[in-house]
């Protein structure tokens, strides 16, 4: 282990660069944020992910933004084990109607000021489950979105953009 | 001894020849009857159970009769409870209860499983009638008795970034007395999505069923729907799709062990196996335009051909990634403290993988040989010799000794096949048939054999139903954990991985 430690310690970083905030996405929030109260998050967004019936695909995605490639620490984002610790929602699924009470649940237990970031075609309401008895629309016909993230599922790359934007809109307003 | 009592049973049970590559037949109650003896007896391995309106239909495996479907008409809304000789069916009759309405008579377990009071309708895909909606907290755990018992609920929405679900632990201090699983939070209404639904649209649909095995799905209704209508499909179509189920399982193998491990708080063996995994869907999208390859398997072959430089550039990342992968898996077997953790933990025992007929990894590490690959022998890997690792103890370590096994026998395929690619089309036009046909496949995914049966007719996927290695792995869980400490819980989970959307569906 020593060996592979002190080769690690010299080896260059395997951390990708900083991708550049999508424009579609600082728009999208800088909307959401004239609409309601500016609220400022100092330099952090702490993030709780909620599975409100993807296909774990986009879970797969989220999961790589912690990983020593996306580095989504490096920024002061950070995923947190609770609601009661974040500021910001990451749902992901069309909404389950099984799940839709647990998401309202960790909405609430959210404290404010918080944000709901929909990610994902099915939570963003393009995906293939809409039309079943056993869904809702999208994210937005269950909890206020202030940013949509599209894609099936999006890469890594294109969750840091939406959410450095999210935290550049945040900081500077 | 049972397997001659199935053999009977079917001998005079009338043959369909709709279904294809197997033989479906349709038995009375007797027969169903006695086929849930068989399969108490141990002489045949429940596969599937689903229904449709008017009928139920059972997918099984015996040594002497193969695979084969048996059918049984329902025209009062009832069957024979398959269950109450044999416990695997439970949750399958409870789910044919919630979803269509049909009751599996003398069923030993009446509660709703999928259904949660939230849909708001009473037997979704039957009769389809106005429920009320229910408070979903409204379930009754089974009873636990005994002093100084106290209960964790843990879920639907878990502390990780992972798939919701409710676990109810009963413990005793540390030592977990029972778990019990409530399932369901994501069920999406697969089954009445596929049914009378475009093959396009259905093919996407079954892309997303389980994101984490995308190709394993396309994979096994691509097969479904050639042996519905006797496509053929090319040579260097098959050998890609080949290609595309071996990079997700390791890439899946990869995420697993590294968080396996992390959930002993052995974070370098995570931090590596995240990069390593990385590196592998990066050279997955970079040849196949998809990091997880959505959609790239279709009826009739794959939707794109990858490059001389892509599969050189993944037999590049692959050849990256093997001697540092060596080094994570030399670290594994040489830290007592991170072992401490995971033998002996969470035991699987034998005669439960049998009864069970479970597939994949949990399977293979208490002991059950099979893999769908090699057993039922689909192309391309039918005539390909490959190791199919299996271990005796059952415990935490020996499932992760079976994906770090099945990872190397993965990346050994992957170079024979990159290296040698046949050329030609990469897709077949699909016969059209006006008449009804049926198909079905099993396929083995990173997490255990799939498998997934339809009905086509004019283009159109007229039903269609999909069993995910998960049905069979999620009740030996809670074997899994029985004795153990709360604290091994997240070790013994991420070991075996089930999918809770899969499941659900």
């Amino acid at each position: 282990m020593r060996t592979l430690l002190l080769r690690s310690l010299f080896a260059r970083p395997v951390t990708t660069g900083a991708p550049s905030p999508e424009d579609a996405a600082l728009a999208e929030v800088g909307a959401a944020l004239e609409a309601r109260a500016r609220r400022l998050f100092g330099r952090s967004i702490v993030i709780r992910e909620v599975d409100a019936g993807s296909c774990n695909g986009c879970e797969l995605e989220i999961h790589a933004l912690n990983n020593a490639v996306y580095d989504v620490e490096r920024f002061g984002i950070r995923f947190a084990a609770s609601p009661r610790h974040a500021d910001v929602l990451l749902v992901t699924g069309p909404v389950a109607r099984n799940m839709k009470v647990a998401l309202e649940r960790t909405y609430a237990a959210t404290p404010d000021p918080k944000w709901v970031v929909a990610v994902g075609d099915c939570a963003c309401g393009c995906g293939v489950f809409a039309e079943s008895y056993a869904t809702m629309d999208s994210v937005r016909s269950v909890l206020p979105v202030d940013l949509s993230i599209k894609g099936c599922p999006p890469r890594p790359i294109e969750l840091l953009r939406g959410l450095l934007a999210l935290l550049q809109r945040a900081t500077s307003g | 001894m049972a397997d001659d009592v199935l053999t009977e049973v079917l001998a005079s049970a009338k043959r369909l020849d709709i279904l294809a590559p197997w033989p479906r037949f349709e038995v009375d109650t007797a027969g169903w009857t006695q086929i849930g003896h068989v399969l108490k007896a141990g002489g045949a391995d429940l596969l599937a159970l689903w229904c449709e309106p008017g009928a139920v239909h059972l997918a099984l495996r015996a040594p002497a009769s193969g695979v084969c479907v048996v059918s049984l008409a329902t025209p009062d809304g009832s069957f024979p409870s398959i269950g109450q000789f044999h416990p695997p069916a439970i949750r399958l009759e409870r789910t044919i209860h919630d979803l269509y309405g049909i009751v599996a008579k003398g069923c030993p377990d009446h509660r709703p499983w999928l259904d949660h009071g939230a849909w708001e309708l009473q037997a979704p895909l039957g009769v389809c009638a106005p429920a009320p909606f229910r408070d979903p907290a409204d379930y009754a755990f089974l009873p636990v008795k005994g002093p100084g018992l106290h209960q964790i609920p843990v879920g639907p929405v878990h502390a990780g970034i992972i798939e919701p679900g409710h676990f109810r632990f009963t413990a005793n201090g540390e030592t977990v007395a029972r778990l019990e699983e409530r399932l369901g939070y994501v069920h999406r209404g697969i089954d009445g999505l596929l049914a009378n639904c475009d093959v396009e649209r259905a093919a996407r649909i079954v892309a997303r069923i389980s994101g984490d095995s995308t190709v394993a799905y396309s994979f096994a209704f691509a097969c479904a729907v050639e042996a519905g209508l006797g496509a053929e499909v090319p040579p260097r179509a098959q050998i890609l799709r080949g290609v595309m189920a071996e990079l997700e399982r390791i890439a899946n193998h990869l995420g697993d062990i590294g968080a396996i491990c992390n959930d002993a708080a052995f974070a370098l063996a995570h931090a590596h196996c995240g990069i390593f995994r990385e590196r592998v869907l990066a050279a997955c999208d970079r040849a196949f335009g998809h990091r997880l390859m959505m959609d790239r398997i279709v009826p009739g072959g794959v939707a794109v051909d990858v490059s001389a430089e892509g599969a050189a550039d993944i037999v590049a990342a692959l050849e990256d990634v093997a001697p540092r992968f060596a080094e994570i898996v030399k670290l594994y077997d040489e830290t007592p403290s991170l072992q401490d953790r995971t033998c002996t933990t969470g035991i699987v025992g034998r005669e439960l993988v049998d009864r069970w007929a479970t597939g994949g990894h949990v399977g293979r590490a208490s002991g059950r040989n099979f893999d769908a690959r090699r057993d039922i022998g689909y192309p391309p890997y039918a005539g390909t010799s490959f190791d199919v690792p299996v271990f005796e103890r059952g415990d935490v370590d020996a499932r992760i000794w079976v994906r770090i096994r099945e990872v190397e026998a993965s990346m050994t395929l992957l170079k024979e096949w990159l290296t040698a690619l046949p050329e030609g089309a990469i897709q077949a036009a699909l016969p059209a048939m006006h008449e009804p046909r049926e198909g079905c496949a099993m396929i083995e995914a990173f997490r255990g054999d799939l498998l997934l049966w339809l009905r086509i007719a004019d283009g159109r996927i007229r039903r269609a139903h999909v069993r995910d290695a998960s049905i069979f792995q999620w009740p030996l869980l809670e074997a899994a954990i029985e004795g153990n400490i709360v604290a091994d819980f997240p070790l013994c989970n991420k070991s075996f991985n089930c999918s809770y959307a899969g499941h659900d569906l």
